[in-house]
């Protein structure tokens, strides 16, 4: 442990990153190796394996991209990142049914909130950073669809793409801004709260989904979710803390500091996923990118979900806690 | 204007590019392969961005071979219309006008007799009502001339939100568009009888008919 305190902080995220890709090529080989021998035609297990699969690469691919979102630096991670909310925000609008009269207002979202929000993330002017959409946007939005003169469903119409907004570029434009975020001392390493973030958010949900499975409880809420239950989100959310408090190295954090911020990243992240399942109800599609549906989306929103809830809560605690002021 | 073939090429990257990065332009090929063989493709017309997004669902390879109609009085009227419609799209230019001593269809005899494909709205105008309105004939003698040529229709949805009419300035939406069986002239079919039958076939492709 020593000898890794006297790396620097540059040497010891490409390490991170060496052991990242070890274990996902490892984890692939075994896999890759079990799908050669078992032969056996069975329905479930092949069900279970292509569901393993899929997530496998959704995995490989979020950490191709957080390497390079590291290895470009500020410039190419907020690039990166503001790419992934247009394509978010893109799938988001596709399915949320808006009007011809929204027009005008979907512009000023995608070509101007959109570049200017991730700019400032990018100049590191995170206090206007943190209000720009919540309270500019946020009045600009319903006057410019008030000045395309159609009334009809205007709370609705206006509800629906400042929800997009906050989700998929003021909740996403927080995870290039965690990377950016300087800690006194600690200079270089924001990827490791990224990492951090995600890998606590992602074992609560897998804990929680596993959970789920065998616990068997009845569900909080049948007709949003018929998985989500509160015992299941808590021993998920625990276990992304007791994580995230084994991780506290890699971090500032002291261990029950990390514990905390585990607990409310993972927190957030999970119950963030059940908000854009209500959601998917109310648009009436399963999955984001449903291939039968009309868009032929890549279902992109339903992998940075979580991260679009988790990203904001976990850095205006981490800010707020350590009165981070850049 | 004379700027280079590879000019032209990479402006036609360009555009379909663009169109994928508005548009996703995702083609669903439920009826047909994509392949190489000599097609009319036609579709529901609600938008500009008809054309453009059916040319960018197209694999790269076909896309050359594929042209589309254009009204010659309107994209021959500037340089850079002339030089958008012909050198990156190959266009086959018709008169809206009506002469007596001219078949409005021969241009499009013309591309199908030089073996290339066309992509045709047989609505003859745009409809911005949803439903598509009642094919004009032409699809109809092509047909009848082409036997050999498949025909195949597509439904583009979603675009009419990308663009209303009215505006210039597209609004990034997901658009698909979906490709059916290849349709046959009956021996003997009627006009009206076909056309129907061809609108039909393209109203059934439409996501989520019910």
């Amino acid at each position: 442990m020593s000898s890794l305190k006297s790396l620097s902080a540059e040497q010891q995220v490409a390490l991170l990153f060496v052991i990242l890709f070890g274990a996902l090529a490892l984890v692939t080989g075994i896999a890759f190796a079990t799908s050669l021998r078992d032969q056996r035609p069975d329905l479930d297990a092949q069900d279970r394996h292509d569901r393993f699969k899929r997530d496998l690469r959704a995995v490989w691919i979020s950490a191709v991209v957080f390497w390079l979102a590291w290895v470009s630096g500020p410039l190419g991670a907020t690039l990166l990142f503001g790419v992934f909310s247009f394509l978010a925000f893109r799938e988001f609008v596709t399915l949320m049914h808006t009007r011809r009269s929204d027009h005008r207002s979907l512009l000023l979202a995608f070509f101007a909130v959109l570049p200017l929000q991730y700019a400032l993330v990018g100049s590191r002017a995170f206090d206007l950073f943190s209000v720009f959409i919540p309270v500019y946007v946020f009045l600009a939005i319903p006057v410019v669809s008030a000045f395309a003169g159609d009334p009809t469903r205007f709370l609705e119409r206006n509800a629906k793409i400042q929800w997009g907004i906050m989700v998929c570029i003021f909740g996403l434009s927080h995870a290039p801004a965690l990377l950016l975020l300087e800690f006194p001392g600690v200079h270089g390493r924001g990827a490791f709260l990224v990492f951090f973030l995600v890998v606590t958010a992602a074992t609560a949900q897998i804990v929680q989904e596993a959970q789920t499975r065998s616990l068997r409880r009845n569900p909080v809420a049948r007709q949003i979710s018929r998985s989500f239950s509160w015992r299941a989100w808590f021993v998920g959310t625990l276990a992304a803390a007791v994580v995230g408090t084994l991780l506290h190295w890699i971090t500032p954090f002291k261990a029950p500091q990390a514990l905390a911020m585990a607990f409310i990243a993972a927190g957030a992240g999970t119950l963030g996923e059940f908000v854009m399942k209500a959601l998917k109800r109310d648009a009436g599609v399963q999955h984001w990118g449903n291939a039968a549906a009309v868009t032929g989306a890549v279902g992109l929103l339903d992998r940075v979900a979580p991260l679009c809830f988790a990203a904001p809560v976990f850095f205006h605690s981490v800010r707020w806690y350590f009165k981070l002021n850049p | 204007m004379t700027a280079s073939p590879v000019v032209a090429q990479a402006a036609g990257l360009f555009l379909a590019f663009i169109a994928r990065l508005i548009t996703g332009a995702q083609g669903h090929w439920l009826g047909c392969p994509p392949k190489a063989e000599q097609r009319i493709y036609f579709a529901n017309h609600q938008s500009h961005l008809d054309w453009v997004l059916i040319w960018a669902a197209l694999p790269r390879e076909l896309r050359a071979m594929t042209r589309p109609i254009a009204a010659k009085d309107y994209w021959t009227s500037s340089p850079f219309k002339q030089w958008l419609t012909s050198a990156v799209f190959n266009a086959v230019y018709v008169n809206r006008q009506r002469t007596d001593d001219q078949d409005p269809l021969e241009p499009l005899v013309d591309a199908l007799n030089n073996g290339d494909s066309l992509v045709i709205f047989p609505e003859g105008t745009r409809s911005n009502k949803g439903e598509p309105q009642a094919f004009k004939s032409g699809l109809f003698h092509l047909a009848e001339q082409f036997p050999q040529v498949q025909l195949i229709p597509a439904w583009i949805d979603n675009v009419q939100r990308v663009m209303p009419k009215g505006e210039v300035v597209p609004v990034p939406i997901l658009c698909s568009v979906t490709f059916g069986e290849p349709l046959q002239l009956q021996a003997g079919e009627d006009k009206r009888a076909f056309l129907e039958r061809a609108r039909d076939a393209v109203v059934a492709l439409r996501p989520h008919a019910g």
